[in-house]
């Protein structure tokens, strides 16, 4: 059995699908910190067979913003002077910049250089975005 | 301070557009008092796509007020056909005008350039999306014939499906609220539901009733919006042929329409409208081309001034 020490001080994120941890820890930066960090893939899991997990130590100071985008089952769990402060899930963001591609061929963001996209949340319940340009639906 | 730009019809509020319309009716009225205003003043048009009325319109409401314009002359055909972003044309042009009006044919396209642009920009259009000046013209026409923009009976007739004109203007008389709609259109061009629902939640009181047939509607509106249907828009040319005449604005059905009705069409008209309606003074589509220009000057002057209209 792999095994990863406890954290004292840091961030836990729990529940992520299989084979999307790496994608996350990518978005997050995390390969370029000075403070450890352990991703650790095809966790045994009795909720979801197998999942991914990604330990944060010394830390608890990350802007996880997007992560409800990303992946929508995600649990952040906190974790200071070794017990759990506090442990939540990560809401769909209401702004989601650069993140999301507008698959409308005619809006400029498919097409300006400078074009950044932006996304915002129209309806929390079918996950639905619109494009900030053109209006295009995107569902996540 | 922010840039104020105009981009969407829906930028403005309600008691902004009071306050915009406002001041057009007196420079409608007293166009000499207006006539040095923007003296000293540079507007730029930009238009990545060919539209003769609407950069006329705006070129000449400009120069009604004092000000200089700078045309280019084709943008497709310099600036951005060696590459360069519109994010670049717009910043280099802001430097030598004090106003931008833009038209491009992609979606999103102006709110992107007001995001990079120091001067007020104006949104000329852009692809399918928006028009927010022909929506301005169109109801600055209604409050000017019918002193009112509230509680109306509005005929849409034609191509409801695709026209961005339309859209504009049912949600801009539906945030208004107690309006009665009636949208005349084949099954084929009828008003997309989601233009139905944003219109149907944006204000209170207002009904919407799909038909058919223009004949039947036309006794009871106060304001006919005539569309041009395009043959385009049709699988086969039969289908066009049978509607066609269906929609087409006649003498003799004017007849039937109220005498305080008025008919209204953004232009170019085709054959939607034969040219004996002209002539009847509840024919209104070439003073609404000419108060487009009053509140594109009207608009013109709020934005280069702040809405201080000190002279009014």
């Amino acid at each position: 059995m792999l095994r990863v020490d406890r954290i004292e001080r840091g961030i836990v994120l729990d529940h992520i699908q299989a084979g999307n941890g790496l994608r996350i820890f990518d978005r997050l930066g995390l390969r370029d910190v000075s403070f450890p960090v352990a991703l650790i893939m095809n966790v045994r899991s009795t909720k979801m067979g197998r999942k991914d997990m990604i330990k944060i130590s010394d830390t608890l100071e990350l802007d996880l913003t997007m992560l409800g985008l990303l992946e929508p089952n995600i649990t952040v769990t906190y974790i200071d002077d070794g017990n759990v402060t506090r442990k939540e899930a990560i809401p769909l963001p209401e702004r989601v910049e650069g993140l999301i591609e507008c698959k409308n061929p005619r809006c400029i963001t498919t097409y300006e250089r400078h074009g950044i996209s932006v996304f915002t949340l129209v309806d929390r319940s079918t996950s639905e975005y619109e494009c900030a340009y053109c209006g295009e639906r995107a569902r996540m | 301070m922010q840039t104020r730009n105009f981009i969407n019809s829906l930028d403005l509020s309600p008691s902004q557009y009071d306050r915009l319309f406002d001041l057009a009716d007196r420079i409608n009225h007293a166009p000499a008092t207006y006539a040095q205003r923007c003296q000293g003043k540079v507007m730029a048009s930009l238009f990545y796509e060919p539209s003769t009325r609407t950069r006329l319109s705006f070129e000449a409401a400009m120069l009604r007020l004092g000000g200089q314009i700078l045309t280019v002359a084709d943008p497709k055909t310099s600036s951005a056909a060696k590459g360069e972003s519109l994010a670049d044309t717009i910043r280099t042009i802001a430097g030598y005008a004090d106003l931008i009006v833009m038209r491009h044919p992609r979606e999103g396209a102006a709110q992107l350039a007001g995001e990079y642009s120091p001067v007020p920009l104006i949104n000329g259009g852009d692809g399918a999306r928006e028009h927010p000046t022909q929506t301005l013209t169109d109801l600055f026409t209604i409050r000017t014939f019918l002193g009112r923009l509230r509680g109306l009976s509005v005929g849409l007739c034609g191509d409801l499906r695709y026209g961005r004109t339309v859209h504009s203007l049912i949600r801009a008389l539906a945030r208004l609220g107690d309006q009665r709609f009636v949208l005349i259109s084949p099954d084929e061009l009828r008003l997309p539901d989601r233009v139905l629902s944003s219109a149907a939640a944006l204000g209170e009181g207002n009904t919407f009733e799909q038909t058919a047939s223009m004949d039947e509607a036309l006794t009871r509106c106060d304001v006919l919006y005539v569309t041009r249907i395009q043959k385009e828009r049709f699988f086969n040319e039969e289908d066009y042929i049978a509607l066609r005449d269906t929609y087409v604005l006649t003498a003799g059905k004017m007849q039937q329409a109220k005498p305080e009705m008025i008919v209204m069409h953004p232009l170019p008209r085709v054959t939607e409208i034969e040219a004996n309606v002209d002539d009847d003074p509840r024919a209104v589509y070439f003073e609404q081309a000419r108060l487009g220009m009053i509140v594109r000057m009207a608009l013109i002057l709020d934005l280069l001034e702040g809405g201080d209209d000190a002279a009014g």
